[in-house]
């Protein structure tokens, strides 16, 4: 048995990525990594730290071209007679994973939450989150897309070599004009805490007090397609069935009613908090701790709940 | 400019989730099904959009039995010109990807667009598939698009960001929020769907290279516990103690 890895390490090694490595691990057999990217042999080398044997870089690739990673990919799997191969199922997935499914005739389990089963087969998130599926392979080789947040990293091994790989991959025919990153944000599908509001905080300009609550708990912030939709917050923030899927640990929405749409994007938390003035607000059912009250006065006396808290730290 | 529309149904976002037959079967009993979102808000849309300023044709197409006929019949009154039917189940991914592949092989189409995923299986599988089935470039998840010449502009997301690109026709592109906006298809457009071209289509063999074996329901969620608005410490306590996330 044979496991492949493939890894985004544009921005560095992000949690997704020891995701990925620790998933595969525990999947038994040898264990390859692969990569393209900027990121430095040293740091590459602690993927073993997590279960890697080996991890393979080819850095004339920059990750922008789906038909190149899907070669690059191929060539590895092939190298390394690989029979499942795991990517998380972030963007880059989406994009290369299906690619990589026909080229190598491979059936793709996408959006797994779990290992498999003892019977091989994977569990997925199906209808939005209102759902899961059972899903089998067929074919010989397997392909598993794990959703970030649902498996846990597990260190315990020592690093691993790093050797260059060379796909011979053809010329990108995707040109890239320009790629905008916001510096330092965790990205949202990774992050285990979110703070989240909603029309309810009635104007951007009241969003401070939701940044000290995330500030305080380490926390990204994410808000409903209405707040997105009128421009007081960026899109990329927008949680709900079009804009952004989530499962982080702890999910806190503030003023937002809990519309099924939004739902869709954040029933897979594991905890839920609602604060809301609405004791009608569709978002209690789903929630696990709930708060009846107006968001301006709880706000701050949370935040300073938090203060205390991390100050005593228990 | 001849684009390829991929549709698929998906049941109304408000539809009950529940299965039969020992949990491998969605239950389609008072089902209402519709075009998926993404595919007709932002795909279909946008080729209308394209074909109303540059010319052109714009071809809908499933993977469906013949009950479908009536998101096709939608996506007609819509505004799109024919319409493909692949008389089969759409079983896997891969199996639905192979279908359209081979139907656009034969027929020259200068941009494919799907939506982003479907609301019922979340795969985002589909138009990768078809971009590799037909060697052609993929541009994943993309929020804008413009076309200049033979040359297509885009912006998609990225993980953590947003990037603008540029890929030569033809190609395959899925669709995501940014790209168009609903329309709402008017008399006229629904009368002019009855007598356009709908095409039923044999489907090619293809193995399946995955099952769903069977379905579960998540675990339902015990009573919210409400907390007294003047003591957020005992909510910190509980999230600390109790719930274990901080």
């Amino acid at each position: 048995m044979s496991v492949l890895v493939y890894i985004n390490s544009n921005s560095g090694l992000h949690k997704s990525a020891l995701e990925t490595v620790s998933y595969g691990k525990k999947l038994g057999g040898n264990l390859t990594v692969i990569t393209s990217g900027s990121a430095d042999d040293s740091s590459l080398a602690t993927l073993g730290k997590y279960g890697a044997n080996k991890v393979l870089v080819d850095r004339s690739i920059q990750g922008n071209d789906d038909q190149q990673l899907t070669q690059l990919i191929a060539s590895a799997a092939d190298s390394v007679g690989a029979t499942t191969i795991i990517f998380s199922h972030d963007l880059t997935a989406k994009a290369v994973a299906p690619r990589l499914s026909v080229r190598l005739k491979a059936g793709l389990i996408s959006g797994a939450i779990e290992l498999p089963a003892a019977d091989g087969t994977v569990k997925v998130n199906v209808f939005s989150g209102k759902a899961f599926g059972s899903v089998k392979v067929n074919s010989s080789v397997k392909i598993i897309s794990l959703l970030p947040n649902s498996f846990q990293p597990e260190e315990n091994g020592n690093n691993c070599a790093v050797e260059s790989f060379s796909s011979n991959a053809s010329s990108s025919l995707i040109k890239v004009l320009s790629t905008k990153k916001p510096e330092g944000e965790i990205p949202l599908p990774e992050a285990e805490l979110v703070v989240s509001a909603g029309r309810g905080m009635k104007g951007p300009e009241n969003w401070g007090m939701v940044e000290d609550l995330a500030t305080a708990l380490g926390a990204a912030t994410a808000c409903s397609r209405p707040v997105a939709d009128i421009g007081w917050r960026p899109h990329h923030e927008h949680v709900g069935q079009t804009g952004v899927a989530i499962r982080p640990n702890l999910y806190i929405a503030i003023g937002i009613s809990g519309a099924i749409q939004h739902l869709a994007g954040v029933n897979g938390s594991k905890v839920i908090v609602v604060i809301n003035t609405d004791a009608e607000a569709p978002f209690f059912k789903a929630a696990d701790y709930g708060i009846l009250g107006d968001a301006f006065e709880v706000l701050p006396r949370l935040t300073e709940a938090v203060k205390k808290f991390k100050v005593s730290g228990q | 400019m001849k684009i390829l529309v991929c549709i698929s149904k998906s049941p109304d976002t408000t539809s009950k989730i529940a299965f039969v037959d020992q949990n491998t079967k969605f239950d389609e009993n008072g089902v209402q099904y519709i075009i998926n979102p993404y595919d007709e808000w932002y795909a279909l849309v946008r080729a209308l959009e394209i074909k109303e300023t540059l010319g052109g044709d714009v071809t809908v197409i499933t993977v469906g039995p013949i009950a479908d006929d009536a998101i096709i019949r939608k996506a007609l009154a819509i505004g799109a010109d024919d319409a493909v039917r692949i008389d089969a189940d759409p079983t896997d991914a891969y199996y639905t990807a192979v279908q359209i592949a081979e139907y656009a092989k034969s027929n020259n189409f200068d941009l494919v667009l799907t939506g982003k995923e479907t609301i019922n299986y979340n795969g985002s599988q589909v138009a990768g598939m078809i971009a590799e089935s037909l060697n052609m470039p993929f541009v994943s998840l993309a929020s804008k698009l413009d076309v200049n010449g033979s040359t297509l502009t885009l912006e998609r997301e990225i993980v953590g960001g947003l990037q603008v690109v540029e890929v030569s026709l033809p190609a395959v592109v899925s669709c995501a929020k940014g790209m168009a906006e609903q329309r709402i298809p008017n008399m006229r457009g629904i009368m002019a769907a009855r007598t356009k071209p709908l095409q039923v289509v044999a489907p090619v063999s293809v193995e399946l290279l995955t099952t769903y074996v069977n379905y579960t329901m998540p675990n339902a969620k015990s009573s919210c516990k409400m907390i007294d608005p003047m003591n957020m410490d005992e909510l910190v306590a509980l999230l600390h103690n109790e719930a274990k996330v901080i």
